[in-house]
């Protein structure tokens, strides 16, 4: 920002927009538990990086539908395309995971891409159809490339080689662990830029109304074709992550119940701070594990009675527990906003 | 070659009966219910109950299974689905994954996973040969029972009273609230009837499109392809794409059996970018 001859307004819009972009504390205390949690709690550690895993995934569907409104019901295309270009890429290419990640990235964004000029056309509930539609093709093309994919046998002989070289994968899920935070808090890290950037603004415009948004000069289109292409690579990302850190891949990253499963841990923590899929993943996990505790067979039933309590209560209640939490810490020094 | 048309034929009947619920309810109320295979569920499982179970005749059942599912849409509509309808389509869509999921595994829970048989009647069964052409008697006891529907349906909706008000309070409920008409009745009615059609269209199909707790999940997007391909302006629409449909897949899986069910997605994808409004809709 250029800091010559601003009006007191001109200053104003500077400093508020400036706000955010500073860590409070509650943040920084957020990525200290996490860290903590890779000492505290070896034993756990396996759930925990299904738990990241489900984080990122929620954090891409955080950038379309929290910041520019999109809702998805297809987010599993872009994941899965990235688990299956991450998994045949250890298989024919080589097994080094940074490289993966970044071919899963790859393949996610071409595929959002492709069809995110689908999702220009018609409202919601087009985008709803078109998203559905979208992954309920590809699903169909993994099983049916059974040569390539393996189809409903899943792929299987993923070898994956150690980080960097140093860090082998073990079978207690301690380096896939930290593997899946770090990238979870270097996508996190990369997110936050994006969205408190002026680009990240002017979804939040077209988000809130695009006709106002378009009449004010930000393009519309453009800026959803970018966002739901950056969201299909955080979705890659997390897929190739899923293959790297299970070294398996059935057609179930494909599924519906994958769209679902990101939408429904989004909308638990609640969307558009991008904190909400973290800790939507967590209480969904742990619900899940809870649940499957004592009624293994069953727990999608419970999991489907809290879905419609928490929708008919309202689901913006637990990001207002957030907010309000995260207010009386900031209280304590700031004041109140 | 005709068998298969014939066959095609019946399916996309039994897609209409299915999914003509859906189109009221999405269409015209502005409601995304994707557990709306859940109530064809109900029916199916009650027709199989009642079959297997309990002996009772099949064609008898068929009735039940309608009431069964329309009582079950009444209640849900009167109690859940009225507080939704000012929602956003996100919660509409996670509310009705939500009982979606419900649906599912407390079927699975009653039921068991296993695909449900249903034993159909003897003079059900079979194939005649007219003109030398292979026809299955069930089919055609589909395709007669779908018709007389879909034609009542139409009937129904354009020349009665019942069908006006809906109209009315489709158009606009304000207005139609201001004159008279008891929209959240009229609401209610409109659901449990789709919400029993689907039931009765579960219960017709249990033998051909086959009975499992999945069965919601398995044919949502059928359903939605019906509505989405047909537009929601008539029920003309929706009939024309289930036949469409119908006789697309059962074309398609056995002309190019290695495509399967892309060809539909396909097909749904482009007409939704092409029209998104509906192939058979009026220009609006």
């Amino acid at each position: 920002m250029a800091k010559t001859d601003m009006t007191p307004n001109g200053a104003k819009v500077v400093k508020i927009m400036r706000r955010p972009v500073r860590w409070s504390l509650a943040e920084i205390a957020f990525w200290l538990l996490a860290v903590a949690s890779v000492f505290l709690l070896p034993g756990q550690h396996l759930i925990l990086t299904e738990i990241a895993g489900l984080a990122i995934l929620a954090l891409s569907l955080d950038l379309i539908l929290g910041y520019a409104g999109v809702v998805s019901l297809g987010q599993a295309a872009m994941y899965g395309v990235g688990a299956y270009a991450a998994g045949l890429y250890a298989i024919h290419v080589t097994g080094e995971p940074l490289s993966g990640l970044l071919v899963g990235a790859a393949a996610g964004a071409v595929i959002a891409f492709a069809t995110s000029f689908l999702l220009l056309r018609g409202a919601d509930l087009t985008r709803l159809m078109v998203t559905l539609g979208v992954a309920a093709v590809l699903f169909e093309v993994a099983n049916k490339a059974a040569w390539l994919t393996g189809g409903a046998d899943g792929l299987q002989g993923i070898w994956i080689d150690p980080i960097l070289g140093l860090f082998d994968f073990d079978l207690e899920g301690h380096t896939g662990y930290v593997y899946s935070l770090t990238v979870l808090f270097v996508l996190f890290v990369i997110a936050r830029l994006v969205v408190n950037s002026p680009f990240g603004y002017s979804l939040k415009a077209v988000r809130d109304n695009p006709l106002r948004a378009s009449a004010v000069g930000v393009p519309v289109n453009a800026r959803l074709v970018a966002v739901y292409t950056l969201s299909g690579a955080y979705a890659g990302i997390a897929g190739a992550l899923f293959t790297q850190t299970q070294q398996f891949i059935s057609l179930d990253v494909l599924s519906f119940q994958k769209s679902a499963d990101g939408l429904m841990v989004l909308t638990i923590g609640g969307p558009g701070y991008l904190y909400g899929g973290m800790i939507g993943a967590l209480a969904y996990k742990l619900i899940q594990d809870a649940l499957s505790g004592f009624t293994p067979q069953y727990w999608q039933f419970w999991v489907g009675l809290l879905l419609v309590i928490f929708v008919l209560v309202g689901r913006d209640r637990p990001r207002q527990f957030v907010i309000d939490v995260m207010a009386r810490l900031r209280g304590g020094k700031g004041g109140a906003q | 070659m005709i068998t298969l048309l014939f066959d095609g034929l019946a399916y996309g009947m039994l897609l209409f009966i299915l999914s003509c619920g859906l189109a009221v309810t999405l269409g015209l109320m502005n409601f995304i219910n994707l557990a709306h295979g859940a109530f064809a569920m109900a029916g199916g499982y009650a027709t199989v109950i009642l079959t297997n179970r309990l002996g009772m005749p099949f064609l008898l059942t068929l009735p039940v299974a309608f009431v069964i599912a329309a009582a079950v849409g009444w209640v849900l509509e009167r109690t859940l689905y009225i507080r939704m309808y000012e929602k956003s389509p996100l919660d509409q869509v996670l509310f009705s994954i939500g009982l979606v999921f419900m649906a599912v595994s407390g079927v699975d829970y009653l039921m068991g996973s296993q695909q449900q048989i249903l034993h159909l009647p003897d003079f059900l069964r079979g194939r005649v040969e007219v003109f030398g052409v292979g026809i299955g008697i069930y089919r055609t006891f589909l395709i007669v029972v779908c018709g007389v529907l879909a034609l009542a349906l139409q009937l129904a909706v354009t020349r009665t009273r019942f069908g006006s008000r809906l109209r009315a309070a489709v158009d606009d409920r304000r207005v139609a609230r201001g004159v008279g008409i008891p929209v959240k009745t009229v609401f209610a009615v409109t659901f449990a009837v789709g919400s029993g059609l689907a039931g009765l269209g579960g219960a017709l199909g249990a033998e051909i499109l086959g009975l499992d707790p999945s069965f919601p999940l398995k044919f949502m997007v059928y359903f939605l392809i019906v509505v989405s391909v047909g537009g929601t302006s008539s029920m003309a629409g929706p009939l024309y794409a289930s036949i469409l449909l119908g006789v697309a897949d059962v074309l398609g899986k056995y002309y190019v059996p290695e495509l399967g069910g892309f060809v539909i997605y396909a097909v749904l994808v482009v007409v939704l970018v092409v029209r998104p409004q509906g192939l058979f809709a009026r220009a609006s």
